[in-house]
């Protein structure tokens, strides 16, 4: 607590601090040097091009992408063309635009989303330098080309290049420039030697900024405020000039001293600024220049990069991350060196009131004398939520508590808002998660926003906690997590829960594992069932063959009617109709059932797939066939196939219905012969069996009556149809019967050596010696022929 | 034996220690659940599992109570229950019911999963749901190989077939890919993978990503060569009948693990008997690969050599007739009723294999595969589908058809259908679908860019010549992949040319000289050429998805065939038949070669079949 002024450093009236945010996690060789480095705002992502150590055809520069506390996200070598800037988008994607103006967009994990080109024009002449701003209108990109001409973007979602005017005697690059957003209108500022020129979309305006002090020859940088607000040029001469950014009023003029050109400058203010200022970064010295002509001056011992914030700016280094701010009013007030503001005497009565002293009464009473208790407390609460440190935090909080206990009407929400929002924002500051937020910043970026970050660096349980915590809608919180957290399960990595897929993605699914095997998975997969939109998720399923005939599987075991809705999403008529067929098996009652099978009737109808309609229709038929016959006749028919079904007429009987079935599914004559036939066999119905042969020809011949006899062992029966039989089966029916003689009476008739060399060989040597004699006699004469 | 085995043959590396490495783990992830516990097995596991440690074994190891999983409640009065199960959302499903009902019930037990060979992420997904992901611990048996003969190893998986081809779960990819990643640690490293199949090429990605993460280790090889092959390159093979011993045994009795019942009809008592099928039965192991027209011969002779070696008493002397019974008569006995028992089977297969039924049945698979007379052939299958003579017999017929025909003609496929449905019923209508989907059994589409040429000339010419231009090109559509293959591979011997079953000349010998398995074929082709050069057109055919990798740096020594090089294990995704084993092995001794069949299960017609079937269950 002493200590807490310790880094303050005045700045005319105001003071000015460097707070260490982190100490960074990465390891680079060489810190920042040789790179290409892009900082998001709001303690966004830290991208890196690093250009190899010895630069050779082969050798390619690495793309790294880091959070805030050097935490390693992403990192593949660059493949592309020549990079000139690297920037990032308000929904945290990166930009890399290249020489010849496509500007590639990544996401955070360095996965390729799209590309977009900055015109024809960059193609042939190359692109000199980019930037990229941010407007209410999101992310633009800025060009300057060999030809020394301007193309903007004003937003890379809705893509319409802008091509400036001319610059009148501009040759290469401009000394250096500036976007700026004014009246709703962008514009480009830029300073050609030490002249001045606003580029809108219609024309080429020269400028002189007022005030501006004479000696100069070049402007040699300009900064734009975060608002866009206010201007800074630096000149030639080491002269640093500010004034507001429609160069109407100026605000000071510095003389630096330092003539060499800076590497940057950015301006750092805040809400309410006392003493805005600019930070001028040099190889090794960092300098704070602020409206007075005071200055603050830090030396740098490392490569580092500065990032323009809301309410200061961060310091980027090889090893450290730091925020340099103009400490606020609330925390100078309290934290002033023998300050007597109200809450610095409340901050001194908890104090002494922790140590049990009476002095704590002494310092309430001055307080409550001056009635400004409220006004203590309320200055606690606001100096807490600028504070870094939890520590600082909680002592400015305590006392803020221990105030209010005094008062009797003080409105309790801005206490409580401040200690939820502070232990969210300990929670981002997380060394693991890496988003230094102030509150400022967080105010003016909302909850929602953050979640959404959260989301995009796949923060999915700490972004859940979160909205559980700010008791957010569900809509706008945690089911919203849980979409994405499912989306990018399934989008990203084509695994599924049921993921078990080893050599089709086994890298990813590594890291899938461990995501989704928190506690968080069980309300992801309920989630996904009972509460995301079927649609979209059969959607992205579509995509997916591996993985959608995996939820398939599942779907299968566990969820039959998912697998229905599923099918029904992609109108899969001929798999719905398997589906119902299928469904009616398991179901009981017989009107349940021909529903189910009507519904398979009307899907397979729209899959065209005519058979199948036709098939399940007689299926139909036949099952209202047979419970009609079962009722009435005390049958067991239902369920049986067609076949089946007539065998059973047939063997009780009941010839007329057997035959009604026969002509109503138009089963084919040979089958149904053959059905009867076996049927009256197997009951030995002879009677019934010659009558039936003698009905009409026999489409099947009449070899299958004597062979159907001879398995019921009824030679008797059987020889009565050979006479029947073809004379190319004469040989057969009689050896079915086991006649020789009349086999070899037949063979010999038809004169054929192959049917007299089947009977030879049934024939015995020692009993039928006559017959074969017979026989070989024939088949000699057979073969001379 | 009529073969003459060369002489190079190498030796067959040793698998028992794969089995000894599956026993060890076992028993030390039982012990990881201390104390006294009943042990559930899921049926398909049992078997696999008595080759591997028999129940002396599990209770040494303080197994009490052994369940087979029944999908029951259970009846159990330990307090630790372990479960042996596949990683099936069924099985775990039963599992939660079970601990679900101890927990309404106020009962407390310690419950373990072992998954075999590993878990699926869905398993434990659903262990979630259920709410019961705390109470059970769950761990792996990676038991991926079962050795079932010298040269034969199962990963009795045979849902494989049906999960990879049918439903595109591509799961058991990964399963496969760690089984070849074991046999390359404990006999490779390979020097040289081939493969062919879609499948195949994943499991090779999976073994290599695996290769690579683990760390190598310098060992004289003992397996150089691999082939892996999907088994959809080839559905010919499977749906023909086998007719080589082991093959028919398999298809008439179904060996399971390698071990088969004979029914009473065949031990002539009333008792079935259980017998093991390998190289350890001296009688089995002679013929098993013979034709089978050619075993009756010779087991008489068998038998008649056992009768001179009985007789040899007759004139023995008190000291010799010591010796005998001390050292052969022990033999002969064991010799004796291992015979008994083959000649009691094959005649049990020769009175159903020799009638009249059997023998049309062969000639018109043998017409099919020829390509010859098929509309006879239609109208057999047709009887045979009006007879209802089998239901699978008749889909093997239809699907022969339609693999060797490059489908059916639309009229055919209506009315063949329907004819199936009205005799088997109509739920069939599923695996019709399930059918077309795999390519088994579809209907003819007339060729895409031929329509489209069709159209074309069709406007240059006259409508006369455009019918017979539209003939000339349905005819040229109609040419099948497996006619082109069977021409280029010459797969179909000459008919004409008498063949010799006693001496088989090359592996059509399997299929009575009608036919040359697809498979094997290819794995001869492919070794002879060293790579797919020279294949390019057949490739096509097949759909592609070929490789030919040299592995690690040891190929160097090309020059010097080792023993290593000459021995080629070859992997199955999707089961082999034991057709295909026997045709493998005939190859090897032409070639002076030993395979080793890796299969993830060993199926046959009806297997494959019955696992197409949508039951209502």
């Amino acid at each position: 607590m002493a200590f807490i002024t310790a880094n303050w450093n005045p700045l005319g009236e105001a003071f000015y601090r460097k707070i260490e945010l982190y100490e960074m996690g990465w390891s680079l060789r060489d810190g920042l040097k040789d790179c290409l480095v892009a900082a998001a705002p709001y303690g966004g992502p830290i991208a890196l091009l690093r250009q190899p150590q010895r630069p050779s055809s082969s050798a390619r520069p690495q793309l790294e992408i880091y959070s805030s506390s050097g935490t390693n996200m992403a990192s593949f070598p660059w493949k592309s063309g020549p990079v000139r800037q690297l920037g990032w988008t308000v929904c945290d994607d990166l930009l890399c635009i290249q020489e010849d103006g496509t500007v590639l967009i990544y996401d955070l994990f360095g996965a390729f989303k799209r590309h977009f080109s900055m015109g024809n024009e960059v193609v042939q002449n190359q692109m000199l330098e980019a930037k990229v701003f941010h407007s209410p209108y999101g992310t633009g990109v800025a060009i300057v080309t060999g030809a020394s001409r301007f193309t903007l973007a004003t937003n890379i979602d809705d893509l319409k290049l802008r091509r400036l005017p001319e610059v009148p005697g501009l040759q290469g690059a401009p000394s250096c420039w500036a976007v700026l957003t004014q009246d709703r209108q962008t514009k480009v500022l830029l300073a050609n030697g030490a002249d001045l020129y606003i580029l809108d979309n219609t024309s080429c305006t020269p400028v002189t900024p007022p005030g501006l002090s004479p000696q100069a020859c070049s402007i040699v940088n300009m900064a734009v405020s975060f608002s866009y607000k206010y201007l800074a040029l630096f000149t030639d001469s080491g002269h640093l000039w500010m004034g507001s950014a429609n160069l109407k009023d100026k605000l000071s003029e510095v003389d630096t001293k330092v003539r060499t050109p800076p590497k940057q400058m950015v301006w750092c203010r805040r809400p309410k600024s006392q003493q805005p200022s600019v930070v001028i970064m040099w190889d090794r010295l960092l300098l704070v220049a602020g409206e007075c002509t005071d200055t603050i001056q830090y030396t740098l011992d490392e490569e580092s990069v500065c990032v323009a914030e809301l309410d200061g700016v961060r310091i980027v280094g090889g090893s450290r991350h730091e925020l340099l701010q103009e400490v606020p009013s609330a925390c100078q007030d309290i934290f002033k060196i023998a300050s007597m503001a109200p809450g610095a005497l409340l901050l001194e009565a908890h104090k002494e009131y922790d140590k049990s002293s009476q002095k704590a009464d002494e310092y309430l009473r001055e307080i409550k004398e001056q009635s400004v208790l409220g006004e203590a407390v309320r200055q606690c609460v606001e100096a807490a939520g600028y504070e870094h440190e939890p520590e600082t935090q909680k002592t400015l909080l305590r006392a803020a508590s221990f105030g209010k206990c005094f008062l009797s009407n003080y409105p309790p929400e801005p206490f409580v808002s401040m200690c939820r929002d502070l232990k969210v924002l300990n929670a981002v500051r997380d060394y693991t998660v890496g988003i230094p937020l102030t509150h400022t910043q967080y105010k003016q970026m909302t909850v929602q926003v953050l979640i959404d970050r959260l989301v995009y660096r796949k923060l999915y349980p700490l972004a859940i906690e979160i909205c559980r915590y700010l008791k957010t809608p569900e809509y706008q919180g945690v089911s919203r997590v849980l979409k994405h957290w499912a989306c990018c399960a399934f989008c990203q990595t084509g695994v599924n829960f049921l993921d078990d897929m080893g050599p089709i993605m086994s890298g990813e699914n590594q890291t899938l594992h461990s995501t989704v095997r928190t506690s968080y998975q069980r309300s992801m997969v309920t989630y996904l069932k009972n509460e995301m939109n079927r649609g979209d998720f059969f959607m992205t399923l579509r995509n997916q063959p591996v993985a959608l005939s995996l939820y398939r599987q599942f779907c299968k075991h566990q969820e039959q009617d998912t697998l229905k809705d599923l099918f029904n999403q992609d109108d899969d008529h001929q798999e719905l109709g398997n589906f119902y067929v299928k469904a009616s098996y398991k179901e009981k009652k017989l009107e349940a059932r021909l529903s189910l099978l009507q519904s398979a009737v009307d899907e397979y109808n729209k899959a065209k797939n005519e058979f199948a309609a036709k098939a399940t229709e007689e299926e139909m038929k036949l099952l209202r066939f047979q419970r009609r016959l079962d009722e009435e006749k005390g049958e067991a028919l239902l369920g049986l196939s067609l076949q089946e079904t007539l065998h059973a007429l047939l063997t009780s009987n009941f010839h007329k219905q057997a035959e009604q079935l026969y002509r109503d599914f138009r089963v084919p004559d040979k089958r149904y012969w053959w059905l009867k036939l076996t049927a009256l066999a197997e009951k030995d119905d002879w009677e019934e069996m010659e009558k039936f042969a003698k009905s009409k020809k026999s489409p099947i011949g009449y070899l299958p009556f004597v062979e159907v006899c001879v398995k019921q062992h009824n030679k008797y029966e059987a020889k009565k149809y050979v006479s029947k039989v073809t004379p190319e089966q004469k040989v057969k029916a009689h050896l079915a019967i086991g006649d020789l003689e009349g086999a070899a009476e037949a063979a010999i008739d038809r004169r054929s050596e192959g049917e007299i060399s089947t009977v030879l060989s049934r024939c015995s040597p020692t009993t039928d010696r006559a017959l074969l004699e017979r026989l070989n006699r024939a088949r000699s004469t057979a073969s001379k022929k | 034996m009529a073969h003459s085995v060369r002489r190079d043959a190498p030796e067959l590396p040793d698998f028992s220690l794969l089995k000894r490495l599956a026993r060890d783990q076992l028993i030390y992830l039982l012990e990881q659940l201390p104390g006294r516990k009943d042990l559930f097995i899921e049926a398909d596991l049992m078997s696999p599992l008595d080759r591997i440690a028999n129940v002396t074994t599990l209770k040494q190891h303080d197994v009490d109570k052994l369940y087979k999983v029944e999908y029951k409640p259970i009846v159990s009065t330990s307090d630790q229950l372990c479960f042996l199960i596949r990683p099936r959302i069924k099985t775990v499903k039963w599992i939660c019911d079970v601990v679900n009902a101890d927990k309404a019930f106020g009962r407390f037990r310690r419950y373990k999963i072992i998954f075999s060979p590993q878990k699926f992420y869905s398993c434990e997904n659903l262990l979630e749901e259920q709410g019961i992901f705390g109470d059970v611990t769950t761990d792996e048996w990676s038991f991926y190989l079962l050795p079932l003969d010298d040269d034969i190893i199962s990963l009795e998986l045979p849902e494989f077939f049906r999960d990879n081809f049918l439903e595109g779960d591509q799961r058991w990819v990964r399963t496969a890919g760690s089984a070849l990643h074991l046999l390359h640690s404990v006999y490779g490293p390979f020097s040289k993978l081939y493969g062919i199949g879609r499948c195949s090429k994943m499991a090779y990605e999976s073994w290599r990503e695996q290769v690579e993460e683990g760390e190598q280790r310098a060992r004289q090889a003992e397996i150089g060569n691999v082939f892996l092959i999907d088994r959809d390159v080839d559905l010919v093979t499977p749906l023909c009948s086998q007719v080589v011993y082991e093959g028919l045994v398999d298809d008439i009795f179904r060996i399971k693990c390698g071990c088969v019942e004979f029914g009473p009809d065949v031990t002539s008592s009333d008792k079935s008997i259980k017998v093991m099928l390998n190289s350890q039965d001296k009688v089995f192991n002679e013929i098993r690969n013979e034709h089978f027209s050619q075993v009756f011969g010779f087991l008489s002779q068998k038998a008649r050599n056992l009768q001179t070696a009985y007789d040899k008493r007759s004139g023995m002397d008190i000291k010799q007739m010591k010796t005998f019974v001390s050292e052969e008569l022990k033999g002969l006995k064991q010799e004796h009723r291992l015979l008994s028992l083959h000649i009691g089977a094959s005649e049990s297969m020769m009175k159903r294999k020799t009638k009249q039924d059997f023998q049309e049945l062969l000639k018109t698979e043998h017409s099919l595969l020829e390509g010859f007379e098929i509309r006879e052939c239609i109208s057999y299958i047709e009887e045979h589908i009006n007879r209802q003579v089998s239901m699978v017999e008749s889909m093997r017929l239809l699907c022969l058809l339609s693999l060797t025909e490059n489908g059916l003609l639309p009229k055919d496929y209506r009315s063949l259908k329907a004819q199936f449905l009205q005799s088997y019923g109509i739920d069939h209508l599923l695996t019709f679908s399930n059918l077309k989907q795999l390519g088994l059994l579809v209907e003819q589409q007339p060729g895409e860019t031929l329509t489209v040429m069709e159209s074309r000339v069709g406007k240059l010419v006259n409508d006369k010549t455009a019918g017979k231009l539209t003939d000339a090109f349905s005819s040229l559509a109609k040419k099948s992949n497996f006619r082109a293959l069977g021409r280029r591979l010459n797969l179909v011997p000459k008919s004409d040319e008498e063949y010799d079953l006693r001496v088989p000349r090359d592996m059509a010998y399997i299929f009575s000289g009608a036919y040359i398995p697809l498979s094997c074929k290819l794995i001869e082709q492919v070794l002879e050429r060293d790579g797919w050069t020279g294949l390019e057109e057949v490739t096509r055919m097949l759909n592609g998805h070929e490789f030919a990798v040299t592995a690690g740096s040891n190929g160097s020594d090309a020059r010097v065939k080792t023993d290593s090089q000459r021995i080629i294990l070859v992997m199955f995704l999707g089961g082999c038949t034991f057709s295909e084993i026997s045709a493998l092995r005939f190859l090897g001794r032409e070639k002076g070669l030993k395979f080793i069949v890796v299969t993830t299960a060993i199926t046959n017609s009806a297997r494959l079949l019955e696992s197409m079937l949508d039951n209502h269950a």
